[in-house]
């Protein structure tokens, strides 16, 4: 794996990592998907996952918040520290970890409840919050930090599927920060929307960043060209080239990365 | 370099043509500007005026290529939305059509240079002249053929030849001093020449930004030592050591 000179320098200079992964192996069933992938996320940073098709992007994403536990057939090896403490451990509640590791899907998908109840929902049963008082504070607060609140502030109680796509898609957002998360998941989260709906998360994105760390997918280099700061390359299973967002889009150090972002035979 | 990555084709293939297009676009450019210059240099040696002539009127082509250039690599910026290699390819495009651009001007007010010129007597040092001119034509045809060849090592050569075109306007710069303090009918001619010398190492300097240029297409980083710079010129206070202090 090629790792750029200055995305280095720059990552040691931001102290600790937020999750570090070592020696990473996911096997589906007999079918290995990832092979000894090592990354660090960066601390109140966007990191981008971009790579074509079947790369295993999506799948280490899933390794970050144990949301391979639930696919049949699928072991996962390897370290990933989330602060130092190990993500995998067998004392750890998997619900307990994606509180503090959120995640954002493709299509959005809010709850068939009212658009109140999706961002409380979290809260509730989390028991983070006492009181309705309380619980309401959250649910504006989250609708704030994901852009929404000035759009449903006065029908918070019409359902949560009824929002257009790219609503519904920053409703997801208020959901999984409403837990006060540390870390964002968000896969492909622009791929169903329209380019003005996809400004607005990509906005949003760069704004939440002040207060989480975000892990995105993206098919869209351009996308990861515009939101992220550090970006790794996946291709067949493996972490091919991991730097500063400026440097693998000037100035891509492997062939394949190089090839991929062109668009050429690989 | 193995990993400039355009050896390999896109799966895109407009979008090689396009690329190759804007290449040859700036190969034409570029062999305008060379033999534009060589042109100025023998209305120069030879005193042809009619040449000279030609060659301020041809340089219209040269700025018409410049801005086909920049439309198309605007369009191409807009449309392809090009990454890695292809974007430097691009950037860099733009930039190395403007330093052509600036060579081809160059070389008009050398030909203008030359018809005053042609008005004057003839004086001695006109053969040091074609000299720098044919180290600067030899740097362009350089460039250009290391642009064509994505040939890093060649950019280098042409950006490290540099010093030698200023070391040699220093020369004449001094030299041309001389005549003028010898006879102050020289200063006509001398003055004439000398901004043709000194238009010649600008279009050196050109040259060297286009060698950096092309290092940043194939490399992706840029030339970072600073380059030899020997034009010692505009510091220099007159022929002999002894600078005449000023009377308070």
């Amino acid at each position: 794996m090629v790792v750029a000179e200055h995305a280095n320098a720059e990552a040691s200079a931001n102290a600790q990592p937020k999750i570090m992964a070592r020696k990473v192996n996911v096997f589906y069933g007999d079918k290995q998907a990832l092979f000894d992938v090592d990354l660090d996320i960066a601390q109140q940073k966007v990191t981008s996952l971009i790579g074509p098709s079947g790369c295993g992007k999506s799948t280490f994403l899933r390794c970050l918040n144990r949301m391979n536990d639930v696919v049949d057939g699928c072991r996962v090896e390897g370290a990933i520290r989330l602060d130092g403490a190990d993500v995998y451990d067998r004392q750890l509640d998997p619900v307990q970890l994606r509180a503090r590791v959120g995640m954002v899907f493709q299509k959005p998908n809010p709850f068939p409840k009212s658009i109140y109840d999706n961002v409380a929902y979290g809260p509730r049963i989390h028991g983070l919050t006492e009181g309705r008082d309380e619980l309401d504070g959250v649910v504006r607060n989250s609708l704030e930090k994901a852009g929404l609140w000035g759009e449903v502030k006065d029908r918070l109680e019409q359902p949560g599927t009824g929002l257009s796509g790219g609503q519904q898609q920053r409703l997801c957002i208020a959901r999984a920060i409403a837990v006060n998360p540390e870390v964002v998941l968000m896969d492909e989260p622009c791929s169903a929307l329209d380019p003005i709906a996809t400004a607005r998360i990509e906005e949003l994105i760069d704004e939440l960043r002040e207060n989480y760390t975000i892990v995105i997918v993206t098919h869209s280099m351009q996308q990861a060209a515009r939101v992220s700061q550090f970006t790794a390359f996946f291709h067949l299973g493996y972490l091919v080239e991991y730097g500063a967002t400026e440097t693998i889009f000037t100035s891509p150090q492997d062939t394949r990365t190089q090839d991929y972002i062109t668009g050429r035979f690989g | 370099m193995e990993n400039s990555g355009e050896g390999t084709e896109h799966i895109v293939s407009s979008y090689d043509d396009d690329l190759k297009q804007l290449s040859s676009m700036l190969l034409r450019m570029g062999g305008l500007a060379e033999s534009q210059l060589a042109a100025a240099i023998q209305a120069v040696t030879r005193r042809d005026s009619e040449l000279a002539q030609k060659v301020i009127d041809t340089d219209q082509q040269i700025d018409e290529l410049d801005d086909e250039v920049n439309e198309f690599c605007t369009r191409l910026l807009a449309l392809r939305q090009p990454m890695a290699v292809d974007l430097r390819n691009i950037v860099a495009a733009l930039k190395l059509s403007g330093d052509i651009e600036r060579v081809g001007d160059y070389a008009k007010n050398v030909a203008k240079r030359a018809i005053a010129l042609n008005q004057a007597p003839m004086v001695a040092p006109v053969h040091n002249v074609p000299r720098i001119g044919s180290l600067v034509q030899r740097m362009i045809k350089d460039v250009l053929d290391a642009y064509a060849e994505r040939d890093v090592a060649r950019a280098i050569d042409v950006w490290n030849r540099d010093e030698e075109v200023d070391e040699l306007y220093n020369s004449l710069f001094r030299e041309l001093l001389t005549y003028m303090m010898e006879d102050p009918r020289n200063i006509t001619s001398c003055t004439h020449l000398l901004f043709i010398a000194k238009n010649i190492e600008r279009m050196g300097d050109h040259t060297t930004n286009m060698a950096e240029n092309i290092h940043y297409v194939i490399e992706g980083t840029r030339l970072h030592d600073s380059r030899p710079k020997s034009d010692d010129t505009s510091t220099f206070a007159g022929p002999s050591e002894k600078v005449r202090k000023l009377e308070t």
